[in-house]
């Protein structure tokens, strides 16, 4: 049985998988059409109900909710995709070196994850937005920051694994070079444990984006993001409450997808899993 | 230590030396040029980097951390009056955590693979993909608009003197803990079925049952205290992650806490506040993780030959 067959008989992978589709069709689809224009307003038709023209109803500025939704997504994809790179292209390379190099190299690269997990996101962002204002690049960069020690930890554990293995031993005799030896056989035996991390950190970054955006650090208007919606439904929850509904429940989805994905992946790469199939 | 000097020294780079001067950045482009000069001087922003490091770092271990130029009171009373609000909630919240986490991760452990198992990774899967903020938001809906058992947000204070007192600040604090509990319960939950499973599955275990003891007896009397060790670590974490994630709840309950003290600072341009407040989260998720890093050895005998 192939691995995608495998994959969609998997109930997780499934499940997370249909919502993850869901997100990014409705990303894409904000590029061609939503049903309204995200930023146009119409203020006396403010906080409407749904309806057969507002199918999730206005905001307080007459703005279709729908699209707004629609057009988040991109901006969820987008934060997810760019922080998760820069997590992955420097905490891959810096965790690839420290298992190649090993002694003080690796101890230095360890040392440095270590430290840089005692500043969250969360915390990197108010001292970057302190700096230089809030925005939706600065959310991404603070986000982006803490996965490169997420990343560097997870590769230098599993490449230290590969190096010991006895095709990478029969290549070293063979006289290759640590940098090929590092790209021509750990990287690839890594790459089915990257790629699930990098679902799992794809899941955190739309988490972390939506509370940055919330508290008004991340993405700023007029630039539709899910968590600046909550942040504008909240101070009217006692006239419309359905608006702190809709924007959640699209973060909550897309999160729930991501993870049940991340842990389908897990079990189909498990060769002990594997094996027993 | 080696980490807490290294997060003061990257703090301070970010928010002292790399703004160029940091009274241009608190007082805005249209400042006098006799305002930003006073500010200068007060600040003593016209020594050298190093000096003004040191000058700070001896400040943090003092308690002499400077004045805040927004509210004009030293920074030390206004992170002391803000303490009150946040270290009790991050308490109720890891207390709630515990208690729920713990409870449910037992229970589907010792129905694995039943339908109690299922419904509680299903109900920590839904718990771990929504947003604490958003939980918050709706806890404030349901018991605050639609029951109206609570408010929905402020904090009257401890002290009765001031119109609050013990169960009034106790109750503004409970739905704030509710929030940020979720998540974490969530996520502790699975661990704890985790370790007790395994547990389950070693030797030991199947010669107490083989011996004649109940399921709830080789439980309660052996499984547990041996699968507490990864579960007290991961708790240990756990509590960082909510010192850091009041600094968002705080918000949303509108509570004076050093969550709303560091984005006031931010609003005011205060880097004074920002820095300290920034480096105190960032000391306590430093200290707490090296505690538990310690305590993971004394906790478990068989480490101790390795550490050594």
């Amino acid at each position: 049985m192939s691995l995608v067959h495998r994959a969609w008989r998997h109930k997780s992978f499934a499940i997370g998988g249909v919502l993850v589709l869901l997100l990014i069709a409705t990303a894409l689809l904000s590029f061609v059409w939503t049903p309204y224009p995200a930023a146009e307003l119409d203020i006396p038709n403010k906080l409407q109900l749904p309806s057969a023209a507002h199918w999730l109803g206005t905001d307080s500025l007459g703005r279709d909710i729908a699209s707004l939704l629609i057009v988040g997504a991109r901006n969820s994809i987008a934060v997810g995709v760019i922080a998760v790179g820069i997590g992955i292209g420097f905490g891959v390379a810096l965790g690839l070196l420290a298992a190649a190099r090993r002694g003080w190299v690796e101890e230095l690269v360890m040392r440095f994850s270590d430290f840089a997990f005692a500043f969250p996101a969360l915390l990197s962002a108010i001292m970057l937005t302190a700096l230089y204002g809030p925005g939706l690049v600065t959310s991404i960069v603070a986000i982006g920051i803490f996965n490169v020690p997420v990343f560097a930890r997870i590769t230098r554990a599993a490449a230290n694994g590969v190096w010991s293995r006895e095709f990478v031993l029969a290549a070293r005799a063979c006289g290759k070079g640590a940098t090929r030896i590092t790209l021509d056989h750990v990287l690839p035996n890594i790459v089915a444990i990257l790629v699930v991390q990098a679902t799992i950190q794809f899941a955190v970054a739309i988490l972390a984006e939506a509370a940055l955006s919330y508290l008004g650090l991340g993405t700023q208007p007029p630039q539709p993001s899910w968590g600046r919606m909550l942040n504008e439904a909240q101070t009217l929850m006692f006239k419309a409450p359905l608006l702190a509904v809709y924007p959640g429940l699209a973060i909550a989805l897309s999160v729930l997808g991501l993870n049940l994905m991340g842990d389908g992946l897990r079990d189909l790469m498990d060769p002990r899993l594997a094996r027993a199939r | 230590m080696a980490t807490l000097v290294a997060a003061s020294v990257v703090i301070f780079a970010v928010l002292d030396i790399l703004p160029g001067n940091a009274a241009d950045v608190m007082l805005g482009e249209s400042a006098t040029v006799e305002a930003r000069q006073a500010l200068i001087a007060r600040l003593g922003l016209d020594q050298p980097a190093p000096l003004r490091y040191f000058a700070w770092l001896k400040g943090l271990l003092t308690g002499e951390l400077g004045e805040s130029v927004s509210y004009s009171v030293p920074v030390a009373e206004l992170i002391n009056e803000r303490l009150v609000v946040t270290a009790p909630l991050a308490v109720m919240a890891m207390g709630l955590t515990s208690v729920f986490a713990l409870t449910l991760g037992i229970y589907a452990a010792s129905r694995h693979n039943r339908l109690g198992d299922v419904g509680v990774m299903g109900l920590s899967q839904l718990g771990i993909a929504i947003p604490n903020f958003w939980f918050a938001i709706l806890l404030i809906l349901l018991f605050a608009v639609k029951l109206q058992w609570f408010s929905a947000g402020g904090f009257p204070g401890w002290s009765e003197d001031a119109g609050g007192g013990p169960w009034p600040a106790f109750k503004a604090l409970l739905l704030p803990a509710l929030a940020l509990a979720v998540v974490q319960a969530a996520i502790l939950a699975r661990i704890t079925r985790s370790a007790v499973l395994d547990v389950m599955r070693e030797d030991f275990v199947r010669t107490a049952r083989a011996k004649g003891l109940s399921q709830r007896q080789v439980l309660w009397r052996h499984v547990l205290r041996n699968a507490f060790v990864p579960v007290l670590t991961v708790m240990g974490l756990q509590f960082a992650n909510l010192l850091t994630g009041t600094v968002v709840i705080e918000n949303v309950f509108s509570l004076p806490g050093l969550g709303r003290l560091v984005f006031q600072a931010i609003a005011n341009r205060d880097l004074i506040v920002v820095r300290n407040v920034v480096m105190l989260l960032a000391a306590a998720v430093i200290v707490i993780n090296f505690v538990v890093d310690v305590l993971y050895v004394v906790i478990d005998p068989r480490l101790k030959g390795h550490a050594a």
